[in-house]
């Protein structure tokens, strides 16, 4: 049986359903894209238990001639690190689809596209984690803008169409690059054995540094711009601003993992040399975003801007664990991609539910929340202690681990990224006090507080983020191996501990 | 008879039509002037033709008459068009795709 | 030897917190009985610990216990983890005990609050973050309820949160204390980096292998991390508005044990700075300066929670002093924090009780005469007080007594700054701490008609007597035959110390005398000083020491100017920066796009025969370039 073909398809099948379904009948179309996406769900949770641990290699592999004429494959497989990045795209996109049930009907078009686009979305995000054809993956890459282009410029608020004409443009710039840089490595793979897109035989070629180097700085340059890292930064606050709650946790916690999956998939297995050779600027790259990020999340006067910032700052965090090439740094790097895509969707969810409910994302119009709709309030209060990394909640564990790993090697940069702790919490304490201590500013006293649906949305992200807190062992079993795979492929090996421990 | 002379009266005819398009306004004439651009290098085909001893410019005379009897179709129907709505036959007239 | 109970003593309070949460408004009538028979368990489970321990032999009094693996990664391999030992048990008797009668004054002290259920959850899940914090076995586990404590206080000290204050003074303590877990958080790294382990008994075992420097930077991040959690300078500013908080929470976290959580760190630590003298001279140094520190604040302060909060800093500073003394000091810290866990968390319920009565008021200049209508709170205060400023047989005097002594007879010129520090302090301590009594219970009546001060009622004043039970007769159970030195001797390799030459510069019943001395002179400046009237209003044509005094000596106006000012300046600027110069060089290539666009559109003039012109010269362009380039 073709497991990822199926789970890709799924959602598709799902899309067309909603697609033709009659004018009438359009309030049919939440229910038929939540059962759909919830049977992805079920069918990507079956594919993690029947997921190997300890096989290396992809697993699930399908292989099959696309176009042939330019050795350009369909084929798919997982590892480790894509295996948990793909289970948390699958179980967010129901969630998403609980917690914006009326997200869709303020929009452009009519809600049976909202969830046509978010399905078709779902489709792609499993595709670009799941191809091992370079070209494939391409396709995946490029197509999924597509998708969030109309998400954010159809349904969005404020500025929406110009938001989404930055993210396209950011985004597509990037992507050409990267296409260029992939014509590069295929002519030089048709010097060396024959023309290929396969990740595996493109990762065995010898190129001479110069070349790696460029080519290295295409895809490089297209994944900095999707996990935003300093200075290519600009299009997320915008776009996150705009963006309906729902679209802004996939763009934030799925799209944007793309960029970070790539560095690891993509840049440290086809180009070790010049991974190495940039690692220095990259991990001042990723410094600058933590502090950055944070000191910006602090400056911010508006709930959804401030947390597209601190996810600049996470997404600092995430890059220098995986240049930091320890398999701590990897391990908890990929760890942080998926307790990120929590933590954040639970921020966002619930900044957009107030907001919703005050009609305004300011901070300064919010006040006493807490004695106001205490639920809401708890709620948003765990998620932000996830983001400031409290021990006890997932993202702990896995900022610990960056730092652990990049300790062991680059100790200056570690140093100056632990200074981030403190501005975590600031940049969630700050925005804590605003909006849900101190007097009820006036308007706000009879907002409502939670509803039923809201907490079945909520509650497994926050059922997961404490439970990832305690016991990430299920995740970081799955996950290490791989990291041990591209780490020792690229030819790194973990700094032996001075005192020569075991 | 010299066949170069034939490729002279194929420059003359391009010449005054294309000197035809550039000054003229009534988009009939102008028209017309396009047709005798395409009659010249028709024209010019077939001579190459001849002095070559082969066939391909002919065939190319006969792919080029299809695509000028396509155009004077669709070409007049639109001068037609624009002449119920505007009143007028004059090239400079239709500039609305300035906006 | 392992055990399977420990995780019980954690488990309870958590799962009572967390379901009080959950049930809500529904828990309202019965919660706080819960909480407080969940903390007492916790505490019964601890005593019967004890007693066990105390049945084993010295060498295996140890207890582990495995839970799961948490975090394994490589070499970096972490389980989730317990440890009760000598050094454990110690702490946790002292949290489970304290906390349980915090708990029974929490019920009356807070039965007027709508949220009393939440407060006793807060009070629960913070039980449960101290006892992993000192039962956990690595410094990874540690540094769990490190934090955790930090955010308990912080929910805590935010309890009245709609009040702003009280708002920014949690946040404040919660950023304080995160700069100190940037200390933790290093020191681990460096930890890991070091011994490829980061649990307590992992790095014991191999230190001596470990180079100096390391050591170095391990000690001073923990000593970065003590001084974040204990309020030690340079990070102590957030103690005295933690005082925002309800006053039992002042009671058990800010006095008896989060504050001292530093001291259990180090002590916990000792085969790191026993290795590391730089770090452990730091130690000391802190710990001198700021137990000088909080007793200078103290003389100052009219806030009688303030007052307190100031000579909690000042009696953490001892403790931190006696750490940095190496292997005989430790046992000295350790006592000291359990006899000043007894009077200063009676002291704080007596002040508590003392605000019971008079509305709210905490200032000290509107009290007066209060022994004669609330005489329980005023004599068990009063013990406190004797305990504190260490009269004999009280408390305070055995350990403070032994830590003075401790430091005199440290190596060196170093032996008699701290000593002379250490005795200094116990001067001023004698002296804020009479003007306390003075100013609250004796002297003629200073308060507002309509206050109507009462006695409170049994549920307040039975811990009150309890605690001050503790307050008299702790110090002398735990020091005869030096039995608490000789109970952690096994944790802290205090036998070591035995074999080294050990200088005795002073016999001990000098050092004793001399303190009483200092006793006695602060207690008497006191009375000579507020034996007359004692303004209403607090006067301000004071001494230049005295305003700063009051203003904390400076160090929120120090912090201000330095730290928070410059930030505000730096985020407004990197604010600008964003939007100016790096959205603004994107949206300059997207203005020169469209500026570029808008200059080339004007060749479309929209008439056909200036296109059919172009198409013409076009091509004679196209022949004439093949023309010559053919030639």
């Amino acid at each position: 049986m073709n497991y990822l073909t199926s789970l890709m398809l799924l959602p598709l099948l799902g899309a067309i359903l909603v697609s033709t379904l009659p004018k009438n009948k359009s309030n049919y179309a939440k229910w038929v894209a939540l059962l759909t996406s919830i049977s992805v769900a079920l069918l990507g949770l079956l594919i993690a238990l029947r997921f190997e641990i300890d096989r290396p290699g992809f697993q699930f592999v399908e292989n099959y001639s696309w176009i042939p004429s330019f050795g350009i494959n369909y084929s798919l497989g997982i590892d480790g690190i894509a295996l948990v990045l793909i289970l948390m795209s699958v179980i967010l996109v129901p969630i998403v689809i609980v917690a914006g049930w009326h997200e869709s009907e303020g929009g452009r078009w009519g809600s049976k596209s909202f969830y046509v686009l978010i399905l078709i979305l779902e489709t792609m995000m499993i595709g670009v984690f799941a191809a091992t054809d370079v070209f494939l993956f391409y396709v995946f890459f490029e197509a999924m803008l597509i998708p969030v282009y109309f998400l954010i410029g159809g349904y969005g608020v404020g500025e929406r169409a110009a938001a989404a004409v930055k993210f396209l443009l950011y985004s597509l710039f990037g992507g050409l690059l990267m296409l260029a840089a992939i014509i590069g490595i295929y002519v030089i793979s048709g010097h060396q054995g024959g023309h290929t897109f396969d990740i595996e035989k493109l990762s065995q070629l010898t190129i001479d540094s110069t070349t790696q180097n460029f080519l290295f700085l295409g895809f490089f340059i297209a994944f900095a711009i999707k996990a935003p890292l300093w200075p290519l930064h600009t299009w997320l606050p915008d776009a996150a601003k705009s963006a309906t709650p729902g679209t802004s946790v996939l763009l934030l916690g799925v799209l944007d993992k793309v960029g970070t999956f790539g560095m690891i998939r993509y840049c440290i297995k086809l180009f070790p040399e010049s991974s190495k050779t940039f690692t220095p600027v990259i991990i001042v790259l990723a410094l600058i975003s933590i502090l950055y990020g944070a000191f910006l999340a602090i400056g911010q006067k508006d709930i959804k801007g401030l947390i597209a910032f601190t996810s600049i700052s996470h997404f600092g965090f995430i890059t220098m664990g995986i240049f930091a090439m320890t398999t701590q740094g990897h391990s908890g790097a990929t760890l942080y991609m998926v307790n990120h895509g929590f933590s954040t969707a639970a921020l966002f969810l619930i900044a957009g539910w107030i907001s919703a409910r005050r009609g305004s994302s300011t901070i300064a119009d919010f006040g006493g929340l807490q004695r106001v709709t205490p639920v809401l309030a708890w709620t948003f209060f765990i998620a932000g202690l996830s983001s400031l990394a409290l021990p006890g909640l997932s993202s702990f564990v896995s900022e610990f681990l960056v730092l652990v790993g990049t300790y062991t090697r680059y100790p200056v940069a570690a140093v100056i990224g632990t200074l981030g702790i403190v501005l975590a919490a600031l940049y969630i304490l700050i925005p804590v006090q605003k909006a849900l201590h101190g007097p009820i500013t006036p308007g706000n006293e009879n907002l409502p507080d939670i509803t039923r649906r809201e907490r079945i949305a909520i509650a497994p992200v926050i059922a997961v983020i404490i439970f990832l807190g305690f016991y990430p062992k299920p995740l970081l079993d799955v996950i290490n191996p791989a990291s041990v795979a591209t780490l020792t492929a690229a030819g790194f090996s973990d700094p032996v501990p001075a005192t020569g421990g075991k | 008879m010299n066949s170069a002379n034939y490729l002279y009266l194929s420059a003359m005819l391009f010449t005054i039509g294309a000197v035809g398009v550039v000054i003229r306004r009534n988009a009939i004439v102008v028209f017309m002037c396009i047709e005798l651009m395409l009659n010249a290098a028709n024209l010019a085909f077939v001579t190459f033709a001849r002095i070559n001893g082969t066939l391909d410019g002919q065939v190319i005379a006969f792919f080029t008459m299809v695509v000028a009897a396509c155009e004077v179709v669709v070409g007049l129907a639109i001068i037609v068009t624009i002449f119920r709505s505007r009143r007028s036959t004059s090239v400079d007239d239709a500039s609305l795709l300035k906006r | 030897m392992t055990s399977n109970n420990l995780v019980y003593l954690i488990a309870l309070p958590l799962f009572s917190s967390g379901f009080l949460m959950i049930l809500g408004r529904r828990a309202d009538k019965w919660g706080h009985i819960f909480a407080t028979l969940i903390s007492a368990s916790a505490f019964g489970i601890g005593a019967f610990e004890f007693l066990q321990m105390l049945a084993r032999p010295s060498e295996s009094r140890a207890l582990t216990q495995k839970l799961f693996s948490w975090i394994s990664v490589g070499t970096f391999q972490v389980d989730a983890s317990l440890l009760l030992d000598q050094l454990s048990i110690s702490f946790v008797l002292l949290i489970t005990g304290v906390g349980t009668l915090i708990h029974i004054y929490s019920i009356a002290y807070m039965s007027h609050d709508m949220d009393r259920r939440r407060f006793f959850a807060f009070l629960n899940f913070f039980i449960a973050a101290m006892l992993l914090l000192v039962l956990g076995d690595s410094y990874l586990n540690l540094y769990v309820g490190w934090e955790g404590v930090g955010l308990a206080s912080y929910l805590l000290i935010g309890f009245w949160n709609q009040k702003p204050e009280y708002a920014t003074a949690a946040k404040k303590a919660f950023v304080a204390n995160r700069v100190g877990d940037v200390g933790l958080s290093l020191a681990i790294m460096i930890a890991f980096a070091t011994f490829g382990t980061v649990s307590f008994s992992g790095v014991e075992e191999k230190v001596s292998g470990a180079s100096t420097a390391a050591l170095t930077g391990i000690g001073l991040m923990l000593l970065l991390a003590a001084t974040g959690k204990s309020a030690q300078f340079p990070l102590q500013s957030w103690l005295g508005d933690a005082m925002a908080g309800p006053t039992p929470v002042s009671a058990l976290i800010h006095a008896a044990t989060m504050v001292t959580a530093g001291v259990y760190l180090i002590t916990r630590s000792n085969f790191i700075f026993d290795n590391a003298p730089t770090a452990q001279l730091c130690v000391v140094i802190i710990g001198a300066i700021t137990l000088m520190f909080g007793a200078l604040i103290g003389t100052a302060k009219d806030d009688i929670k303030k007052a307190l909060a100031a000579s909690t800093m000042s009696q953490i500073g001892y403790m931190i002093l006696a750490t940095g003394l190496g292997p005989v000091g430790y046992a000295f810290a350790i006592m000291h924090l359990l006899t000043h866990g007894f009077f200063k968390a009676g002291m704080f319920l007596g002040a508590g009780s003392v605000m019971h009565g008079m509305d709210d008021e905490v200032n000290m200049r509107k009290y007066g005469g209060l022994g004669k209508f609330m005489p329980i709170t005023a004599i068990t205060f009063g013990l406190g007080y004797l305990a504190i400023i260490g009269v004999p047989p009280f408390a305070g005097f055995y350990s403070k007594d032994k830590i003075i002594e401790t430091a005199f007879n440290a190596e060196g010129i170093k032996g008699l700054f701290i000593g002379g520090a250490a005795l200094l302090g116990a001067l001023v301590t004698a002296f804020y701490m009479t003007r306390v009594i003075i100013l609250t219970f004796t002297g003629t009546k200073r308060w507002d008609e309509k206050a109507h001060p009462h006695e409170s009622p049994f549920l307040m004043w039975g811990p009150m007597a309890i605690l001050a039970i503790g307050s008299v007769a702790s110090g002398f159970l735990l020091s005869s035959g030096n039995r608490f030195v000789s109970w952690l001797a096994p944790v802290v390799n205090s036998h070591e110390a035995d074999h080294a030459e050990h200088v005795e510069r002073f016999q001990p019943v000098v050092v004793t005398s001399m303190a009483l001395v200092a006793v006695v002179i602060g207690v008497a400046i006191a009375i000579v000083k507020y034996r007359s009237e004692v303004p209403r209003v607090a006067p301000t044509n004071v001494r230049f020491f005295t305003k700063i005094a009051r203003r904390d000596l400076l160090q929120d106006d120090f912090n201000e100017a330095v730290l928070m000012r410059p930030g505000q300046a730096l985020t407004k600027f990197l604010v600008a920066t964003d939007e100016k110069a790096i959205d603004g060089a994107v949206r300059t290539v997207g203005a020169a796009v469209i500026g570029s666009s808008k200059g080339i559109r004007k060749t479309q003039t929209g008439f056909v025969r200036s296109y059919a012109l172009l198409i013409l010269l076009g091509a004679f362009a196209l022949l004439a370039t093949i023309w010559v380039v053919t030639l």
